[in-house]
C-alpha cells in the first residue's frame, strides 16, 4: 500500500524523523487558510499515490493565501496522471541549502534491504544508477543484523560534512520504519540541509507491506482517505483479485498465473482484456456470481472469457457454479467457458445439456481466446 | 529418479489439525507420501487419521524421524514455522501458506543462510514427484512419471501446462511450485541446478511471470551453467506497470520486471521460449525428438 506524501510523513514524526510543517486541505479556501497559518507562503502539493508530481505540476509554491486558494482548486479539479486528487498538502517554506537523496527498500533479489544515498537531489535516481553509479552510495543490510553504525558511515560518507550527523539519524530511524511498520520502501527525496544545519526530510514516499496490514490497524485506516472505486470495492470485500484494465473482454481465471496467461492469449487474438481477476481456489457458484457481477459492471465488456482450470477444484462443480451465478446475474454479453483438468469433460457435458443462450462452450485456451476477440471485434463467434 | 522428495520423504506437516492442512496431507498420504507426524502446539498426543502430532517440530524428528516439513499455518505465524523446522534440522521446508509479511521472510532469508536447510514456498503449491511422492497441493491426477523437470512460479500453470504434457504422453519427473512471493526460498537457478545433476531429467521447463529479476538471473545461469534443453513460459505480457497481478510479488515496478524484457533474455541464453502455455508442450515434444 503506497502512502500519500503526508501519511508517510506522519510515520515520520512518529519515528522523529524531522519534516517541514504542513497542513492538509481539501479545498481552496483550506489551502488559503493553511498557507495563512503557516505565515503567508507555503508550498501546495497534490497527494496521489504516484510519484512524478514536480514534473507533472503537483508542486507549486504560492506566495499568498491567494495564490494557495488558485492552485489548490485547480489541483483538487483535475486527475493528476489518472489519479483522482482529493487532498493537498500545503508546507511551510524552508531556507534549503542542498538537497540530497535517500532510500531504503527491500530488496527482492537479495532477501534483504538495500540503503542508498547521494548527495545529488532531485534526480531521477534510476537514472543516476545508470549513468553515474559512482556518485550513489548503495549498501545491503541483512534484516536480521540490521543497520550498522559501519552501513550509516558508508552511506552518509558522501555528503557534505556538516550534513552527516543528521543524515545519520534520519537513515537510523527510516530503517527502524522497515522493521517496526512493514515498510518496504522508505524514500525522501529531497533530503536537505538547511542553512540553520538542520537536516530534514522535504518528501515522504512510503510503501506498507499489504501482507502485514493485519498488525498496523492505524495504517489499515489510512486507506480511507483513497478514493476507491465501487466495482474494486466489491470484489475486494468478496475476497477476489481484481484489476481494472482497459480492454473489453472481461476476464475470470482461477490462479493467478492463468489469469495473466489468459490476458497474454486474448492479446495474441487481436482483442484486448478488460481486467484481471482471479477467482480463487474453489470457483464456487457464489464467488463465480460475483466475479460476473464485478467484470459487467464496467461499460466496456462485450464478452467474458471464463478460465478454469480444474486441479482440487472440479469442473462439474464449476460449470454448475457458472450456470447458478448465471441464475443470479443477468449477463447481456456472450461468455465463452473454457473448463480444462479434473473432471472436465463432466463440466462441459452439463454446460452443454443446459445450452444456455449466453454460454459459448470452447475447448481449448487458445479456441476460447479466438471466440472472444471474433465477438468483440464484431465477426461471427 | 527425482529432486527434493521422494521414496526418502518423511513429512511432518505443521499446521496438520488446520482444514486445509488435514484435507491436502491425507491426500498426499493416499499418494503414497510417508507422512509421520503432525505439528500443532497445545495438541500433541493427539492423531488426525492415524498420524500422531505433537507440540513442537523437535518432537517429530527425534520421535519420527521427520526430514521433510510440509507448512499450512496462517501467515501471522508461518515465518516462525519455518524457523522453527530449520531449527530442528529439517532438510526441506515446503511452506503453501500466502500472505506472509515480506519483512517476516527477509528474517527468515537471513536466517537460512547459516542452515543446511532448503526453503520452497511460501506462498507455493509444493512440489510433487509423479509415482514417488507429493508435498503440498498440486492435484497428482494430471501427473505422469516421466524424465521432465519443472519449475514454476505460479500453481495454476504447473496444473495447465503439465496436464498438456501428460496428455501427449510426457512425463515429469519432478514439478516445483517455488511460488509468487517476492522474497522466497530456492527458484529457478536452484531448480535447474537440481534437475541438470538428475540423471532421471532430460529436460527442463520454467514458468515464470512479472516481477523482480528471477528469470533474468536464471538466464544467465542457463546460458553459463546448464547443459540439458530448457523450455521456457512468461506470463503477463498485457500487465499494466504498478499493478499487482494477483501474487504478491507479480509487479512491473517502474521499467523493471516486463514480461518482454525476461522472455529476451531467456531466449538470449538459448532457452526456447513459448508464447502460450500449450506451446510449452509442443516445444518440449519438439526437442525431445
Amino acid at each position: 500500500m503506497d502512502l500519500y506524501e503526508h501519511q508517510g510523513k506522519e510515520l515520520f514524526r512518529a519515528q522523529q524523523i524531522a519534516t517541514p510543517r504542513g497542513i492538509v486541505a481539501t479545498s481552496g479556501d483550506e489551502a488559503a487558510a493553511a498557507t495563512r497559518e503557516l505565515g503567508g507562503k507555503s508550498v501546495v502539493k497534490v497527494q496521489v499515490q504516484v510519484g512524478g508530481r514536480g514534473k507533472g505540476g503537483g508542486v507549486v509554491l504560492v506566495d499568498s493565501p491567494e495564490r494557495a486558494a488558485e492552485e489548490a482548486a485547480r489541483m483538487l479539479g483535475v486527475d493528476f496522471k489518472g489519479h483522482q486528487v482529493t487532498q493537498v498538502l500545503c508546507e511551510e517554506l524552508l531556507p534549503i541549502a542542498q538537497e540530497f537523496y535517500t532510500s531504503i527498500l527491500l530488496d527482492r533479489s537479495t532477501g534483504d534491504y538495500l540503503a542508498m544515498m547521494t548527495a545529488e537531489g532531485g534526480m531521477d535516481i534510476e537514472e543516476l544508477a545508470r549513468t553515474r553509479p559512482e556518485a550513489l552510495r548503495r549498501v545491503h543490510v541483512d534484516a536480521m543484523l540490521g543497520l550498522r553504525a559501519f552501513h550509516v558511515r558508508e552511506l552518509t560518507g558522501c555528503l557534505p560534512l556538516e550534513a552527516r550527523e543528521g543524515a545519520a539519524d534520519i537513515v537510523r530511524r527510516m530503517f527502524a520504519l522497515t522493521q517496526e511498520q512493514d515498510a518496504t520502501l522508505v524514500e525522501i527525496n529531497p533530503l536537505v540541509l538547511l542553512s540553520d544545519g538542520r537536516v530534514v526530510a522535504l518528501d515522504a514516499k512510503v510503501t506498507i507491506d499489504d501482507n502485514a496490514l493485519f498488525r498496523h490497524e492505524d495504517i489499515e485506516a489510512m486507506k480511507a482517505a483513497f478514493p476507491i472505486d465501487p466495482v474494486q470495492a466489491r470484489a475486494n470485500e468478496q475476497g477476489l483479485q481484481y484489476v481494472k484494465l482497459d480492454g473489453n473482454v472481461g476476464i475470470i481465471g482461477n490462479g493467478a498465473g492463468l489469469v495473466m496467461s489468459t490476458l497474454d492469449v486474448v492479446a495474441q487474438a487481436g482483442a484486448r482484456a478488460a481486467n484481471f481477476l482471479d477467482v480463487g481456489g474453489g470457483a464456487s457458484a457464489d464467488q463465480m456470481a460475483t466475479s460476473l457481477e464485478v467484470v459487467l459492471s464496467d461499460p466496456a465488456v462485450k464478452a467474458v472469457f471464463i478460465n478454469i482450470f480444474g486441479g482440487i477444484t472440479r469442473c462439474d462443480l464449476v460449470a454448475e457454479g457458472v450456470l447458478a451465478a448465471l441464475d443470479r446475474v443477468d449477463a447481456q454479453v456472450p461468455l465463452v467457458v473454457r473448463l480444462d483438468g479434473t473432471n472436465a469433460e463432466a463440466g462441459r457435458r452439463i454446460l452443454a445439456e443446459a445450452a444456455h443462450p449466453k454460454v459459448v462452450p470452447a475447448a481449448t485456451m487458445g479456441e476460447a481466446a479466438e471466440r472472444a476477440a471474433a465477438i468483440v471485434n464484431g465477426e461471427a463467434a | 529418479m527425482s529432486i527434493l522428495v521422494g521414496a526418502d520423504t518423511r513429512l511432518v506437516v505443521q499446521g496438520l489439525t488446520g482444514k486445509e492442512g488435514t484435507f491436502h496431507t491425507l491426500r498426499n498420504r493416499a499418494y503414497g507420501t510417508a507422512v509421520v507426524a503432525g505439528v500443532t502446539p497445545g495438541k500433541g498426543g493427539q492423531d488426525v487419521e492415524g498420524i500422531p502430532v505433537h507440540d513442537t517440530v523437535a518432537d517429530a524428528v527425534r520421535e519420527r524421524g521427520a526430514n521433510t516439513s510440509m507448512i499450512f499455518v496462517p501467515p501471522r505465524f508461518a515465518a516462525e514455522a519455518i524457523l522453527e523446522a530449520a531449527d530442528a534440522g529439517i532438510g526441506l521446508v515446503i511452506c503453501i501458506t500466502e500472505g506472509i509479511p515480506v519483512k517476516d521472510m527477509a528474517h527468515v532469508h537471513s536466517y537460512l543462510r547459516g542452515c543446511d536447510t532448503l526453503l520452497v514456498g511460501p506462498n507455493c503449491p509444493g512440489v510433487i514427484s509423479p509415482g514417488v511422492a507429493n508435498v503440498g497441493i498440486i492435484p497428482p491426477e494430471v501427473c505422469r512419471p516421466g524424465r521432465v523437470g519443472f519449475v514454476s512460479r505460479s500453481g495454476t500453470l504447473v496444473y495447465q501446462i503439465v496436464h498438456e504434457l501428460t496428455q501427449r504422453g510426457i512425463g515429469q519427473s519432478t514439478c516445483v511450485g517455488m511460488g509468487g512471493d517476492p522474497v522466497h526460498g530456492i527458484g529457478f537457478i536452484e531448480s535447474l541446478a537440481l534437475f541438470e545433476a538428475d540423471p532421471g531429467t532430460d529436460l527442463m521447463i520454467m514458468t515464470g511471470e512479472i516481477g523482480g529479476d528471477d528469470e533474468e538471473r536464471a538466464a544467465d545461469y542457463v546460458a553459463q551453467d546448464v547443459n540439458k534443453p530448457v523450455v521456457a513460459y512468461i506470463a503477463g505480457f498485457e500487465a499494466p506497470p504498478g499493478k499487482r497481478m494477483g501474487h504478491a510479488g507479480a509487479i512491473v515496478t517502474g521499467s523493471q520486471g516486463t514480461a518482454a524484457a525476461k522472455a529476451e533474455a531467456l531466449e538470449a541464453a538459448g532457452v526456447r521460449v513459448a508464447r502460450t502455455p500449450s506451446q510449452v508442450a509442443e516445444l518440449v515434444q519438439d526437442a525431445l525428438g
